[in-house]
């Protein structure tokens, strides 16, 4: 084998290469035309499709993640990752949190009594 | 102490370190963000079935149109990631035409986007009209005025590297506004799968 200068110097480009760009772009193409697809066609129960189209938007997340934002990829020490981790953290009790918080507002609050109470107010 | 470097050497090692901050401190901002999209999202997740009598997403939203949309600002997406590698490679041609591309599928992300907004108020289906649709236009018009700052955003790029060529500083901006370009493209993708989707799904 013949050893050439160029071939080494273009492959150094990995971390932001061409082929990483196409790959992740083909990758989203196609997760975002199968949630499509999955929709449009209703071939499942309900429940499933919801499991899998939230599946594949988590999936999606992940891949735009390490192909577009190149999470992951800095040397250390790593401080871009840890706000991200903490990001996702405080997501998950913003979201979580008031689902669960007005779900039990809605529970505890039945609709009688927030119509009686409409009513009270300004006579609807 | 370390012995001193060079001046030159010193020079780089100095612009390095702080073309590490700007962009740390821009990744925090948008870790920010998130955090913003996350409460819209979660008032949307409340509210979206609180119709008050009103069209449901199962009867507003059509699919297809979300998908186009997605397909645009997907591949906006992408010839904005292939522009970071033509400002690395110092490809000032290559980088305004793919600065060109991008910002006009975003325009027309934008207009779709606007165009759906105007629909739904000339048919009274505006934010007034319930819980369910002001969470739906706070949330996605929030994500609208991003399209369109970071337009502007790419409008003033697009100027500085045609007209001064990629100076280390545009080079720089170039980089941090690709950063906010996927990351407007990755919200995107969560109102493309709750709002629209599962929207359409009923669920």
């Amino acid at each position: 084998m013949s050893i050439s200068a160029k071939p080494v110097v273009s492959r150094h480009h990995s971390p932001t290469s061409v082929r990483r760009y196409v790959i992740g772009f083909l990758l989203a193409l196609y997760i975002t035309l199968v949630a499509y697809i999955l929709t449009v066609r209703r071939a499942l129960s309900l429940d499933w499709l919801v499991a899998m189209i939230v599946g594949l938007a988590l999936l999606q997340f992940v891949v735009q993640l390490i192909f577009f934002l190149h999470v992951g990829a800095e040397t250390r020490p790593r401080w871009k990752l840890a706000v991200f981790w903490v990001m996702i953290l405080v997501i998950c009790i913003l979201v979580f949190g008031s689902l669960w918080i007005m779900a039990n507002l809605n529970y505890r609050m039945t609709p009688e009594q927030v119509t009686n109470y409409l009513h009270g107010q300004d006579g609807l | 102490m370390s012995t001193p470097l060079p001046k030159s050497v010193h020079n780089q090692v100095a612009q390095a370190e702080s073309q590490d901050k700007s962009q740390l401190g821009f990744w925090i901002y948008l870790m920010t963000d998130c955090v913003l999209f996350a409460s819209l999202f979660a008032t949307y997740a409340v509210l979206r079935h609180n119709t008050y009598g009103g069209p449901s997403a199962h009867e507003l939203f059509r699919p297809g149109y979300a998908l186009i949309e997605t397909l645009l600002l997907l591949t906006s997406s992408f010839t904005c990631g292939l522009m970071t590698i033509a400002v690395r490679q110092g490809k000032r041609q290559l980088v305004v035409m793919l600065l060109i591309i991008t910002g006009l599928l975003g325009l027309v992300f934008l207009g779709m986007e606007i165009s759906e907004f105007h629909k739904l108020a000339v048919d009274g289906d505006s934010w007034r009209r319930s819980g369910f649709l002001s969470a739906f236009f706070t949330l996605v018009g929030t994500h609208g005025l991003h399209i369109l700052s970071g337009l502007l955003w790419l409008t003033v790029l697009l100027w500085n590297s045609a007209r001064r060529g990629l100076t280390t500083v545009t080079s720089k901006r170039l980089l941090l506004f690709s950063l906010f370009w996927h990351f407007l493209d990755l919200v995107w993708i969560f109102i493309f799968t709750f709002v629209y989707m599962l929207g359409v799904l009923g669920a």
